[in-house]
């Protein structure tokens, strides 16, 4: 992938502040290897927002546990790669400094709350344990201080709900107590792994719209995953397209709505329900995503794809790189771009 | 909370009828000469016949007159009066000695399962696939697979009788000591369903996505286990403990009478060995409240570990 002019926001050293460098990673089972990471690379500088954006066992999950230090393995092993924060590789760390990071520099959410809060604590307790466990608060400061985050997070009448379970929230609400207890040693990376996929679409937009403003506020650089990309629009700076374990198209959200420069881009963008035109059939990507443990030879996606030509199925396509900064793994990235914009 | 509960004491006053009048007829109804059967083999003079007619109401025959004896003998239950044994004790002293003994076997039983159990199952979960995870299954599977009345007495000829580690039969008024074996081979049985069971808990929890929220707050592992992982593993682990318990208080028959221990259920094989009718109704009777009663704490004990459990 090639690296974007960096902008003034960077890191003392001059690089970016979360920085993946060709991560491989595979999933050692019975059945054989899984290879779910296929050289990933991407980058975050402080207060900008990335979508990662992919269809289920696309990876963007695996990437953003690797990033954290917290893939179960085995089965899962970092084969190779780098994933630099401010600068150092995490991956040659030992573990009680990759801990460290963990909730304090790099943050993250999960998308489903309801499992994701352990069920037999009460939410103020949670979100305490991290202040008393982490910043070595006292009992009472931990608890003044999750009233405090659970405001931040506009949830209402907080210091009465303290004390409650996280079965006794609605999904909203509990998506919010979560956001409150990542926030709660000021992390400089948010890691939202499809924050709003188990909820009501009305609330979506809600828990979008306050990711957002939190975000702002609080000066943090936020990765987005999702596989649902009217969440995307407004709030991302730029998007990444995984598929199967590699990123397929990297750009700004502008031109990547535009005209995308990668058929499954192109694929994902016109299967979006439009409301202004109606009575026609949905479109859709045929076929289904390749299993990690037999991935198509050349182009990954050529089984699936309508511009599919020989060279697809031998030669695998790397990065390209477009006029206006944008990378598109695919041999006919221009082809596909020119062909968006004159629809 | 509370409505729950006195739901659940009016339950238990009507299984208490059922169970109990379920027991009487299986011991008394359909019989030909209700008085040959409690007298047992032995010859009955007129005059013990017409004793007993009167004393039974067995003057009153057929489904009322059936009913009339039962609701007699409830009558009597409530009182607290639990009868006389055909061998002319009366029951509630025998169960008043018999009890002690046996909830001293059941504790030891318990701690057995608690101790050994738990702990090695905490260990095997999370050590899942370890050497020690499968030598657990074996010795599992092998306890599981024998049979009290095979393991008892295999226990009692080499550890008490061959090397005479402990002593092979208990008598009455048993020392702690005496009632250390009995109990290792009854709670052997707990022992190994509470370690496949906690083993099984904590292994899932582990998976459980809370346990990965816990990780990305950068706690340290120990915390995640201990205070995360076992508070949600124990909660199945101790609905079963008090059942166990509730099952291990109403006597062990095989145990008590292969290591001769005047505990309840010793009590009750004997009742029913010499078809004492009386002294069966009544000890069960009383294992049945028993039984009721240990239920509804393991319930309320449920409700108060798992706050999703809430009885409206």
């Amino acid at each position: 992938m090639t690296v974007q002019p960096t902008p003034a926001s960077a890191t003392p050293e001059g690089g970016h502040l979360l920085e993946l460098r060709d991560l491989h990673v595979e999933f050692r089972t019975n059945e054989g290897v899984a290879r779910v990471i296929n050289g990933v690379s991407y980058h975050l500088d402080a207060g900008e927002t990335l979508a990662v954006l992919g269809e289920s066992g696309s990876g963007k999950s695996v990437t953003a546990q690797a990033i954290m230090g917290i893939l179960d393995t085995p089965p899962a092993f970092v084969r190779s790669g780098q994933i630099l924060y401010k600068g150092e590789d995490l991956l040659t760390r030992p573990e009680e400094q990759r801990r460290q990071v963990r909730g304090k520099e790099i943050a993250m959410i999960f998308q489903d709350a309801l499992s994701a809060l352990n069920p037999v604590f009460p939410v103020g307790w949670q979100i305490g344990e991290t202040l008393r466990q982490r910043a070595g608060m006292s009992r009472a400061d931990a608890r003044r201080r999750a009233i405090e985050l659970m405001d931040l997070v506009k949830i209402p009448g907080a210091a009465k709900r303290i004390g409650d379970y996280p079965h006794q929230f609605s999904g909203g609400m509990r998506q919010r107590v979560m956001i409150a207890m990542a926030l709660a040693l000021d992390p400089k990376v948010l890691i939202a792994d499809e924050p709003t996929t188990a909820l009501d679409v009305t609330v979506q937009a809600q828990i979008m719209d306050l990711l957002a403003d939190l975000r702002r506020e609080l000066n943090m650089a936020m990765i987005l995953i999702t596989h649902d990309l009217g969440v995307v629009a407004g709030v991302a700076d730029r998007i990444a397209v995984m598929y199967a374990g590699r990123i397929v198209e990297h750009a700004d959200v502008r031109s990547i709505y535009k005209a995308p420069a990668h058929p499954y881009t192109k694929g994902l963008l016109e299967s979006i329900p439009r409301l202004d035109v109606r009575g026609q059939e949905l479109s859709t990507i045929k076929g289904l995503p390749p299993n990690l443990m037999r991935i198509p030879s050349g182009c990954p996606f050529h089984p699936r794809c309508p511009y599919v030509q020989q060279v697809c199925v031998d030669e695998f396509p790397h990065d390209l790189v477009l006029g206006d900064g944008r990378t598109s793994a695919c041999h006919f990235a221009q082809e596909v771009r020119d062909d968006s914009v004159a629809r | 909370m509370f409505r729950y509960i006195l739901r659940r004491l009016l339950q238990m006053v009507l299984a208490f009828f059922g169970t109990t009048l379920i027991v009487y007829a299986l011991t008394f109804a359909g019989q030909g000469d209700p008085i040959q059967a409690l007298a047992g083999e032995r010859p009955v003079t007129p005059a013990q016949r017409a004793y007993l007619t009167e004393k039974y109401h067995l003057d009153a025959t057929g489904v009322g007159g059936f009913f009339y004896r039962y609701f007699d003998y409830v009558k009597n239950l409530l009182q607290g009066n639990l009868g006389e044994s055909l061998t002319g004790r009366n029951i509630g002293d025998i169960l008043q000695q018999a009890w002690p003994v046996t909830v001293r076997l059941a504790l030891i039983a318990l701690a057995v399962a608690i101790i050994f159990g738990v702990t090695a199952g905490v260990l095997a979960g999370i050590r899942r696939a370890s050497i020690f995870d499968n030598s657990t299954l074996v010795l599992t599977l092998l306890v599981l697979g024998i049979p009290t009345i095979v393991l008892a007495p295999l226990a009692q000829y080499f550890l008490g009788v061959k090397w005479q580690l402990f002593p092979p039969t208990a008598g009455s008024d048993p020392t702690f000591y005496a009632l250390l074996l009995p109990g290792i081979v009854l709670g052997s049985l707990s022992l190994a369903t509470a370690l496949r069971l906690t083993r099984a808990s904590v292994a899932e929890n582990l998976r459980a996505d809370y346990v990965r929220t816990a990780r990305s707050k950068g706690l340290v592992k120990r915390r995640i286990v201990i205070v995360h992982v076992l508070r949600n593993s124990l909660i199945p682990v101790v609905t079963f403990l008090g059942v166990e318990l509730g099952n291990l208080m109403s006597g062990a028959i095989i145990t008590e009478g292969v290591f001769n221990i005047p505990g309840v259920g010793f009590n009750l094989f004997r009742g029913i060995r010499t078809e004492d009718g009386p002294l069966v109704v009544g000890i069960v009777s009383v294992l049945v409240v028993v039984y009721l009663v240990s239920n509804l704490v393991v319930d309320v004990l449920y409700a108060v570990l798992d706050p999703r459990i809430r009885y409206e």
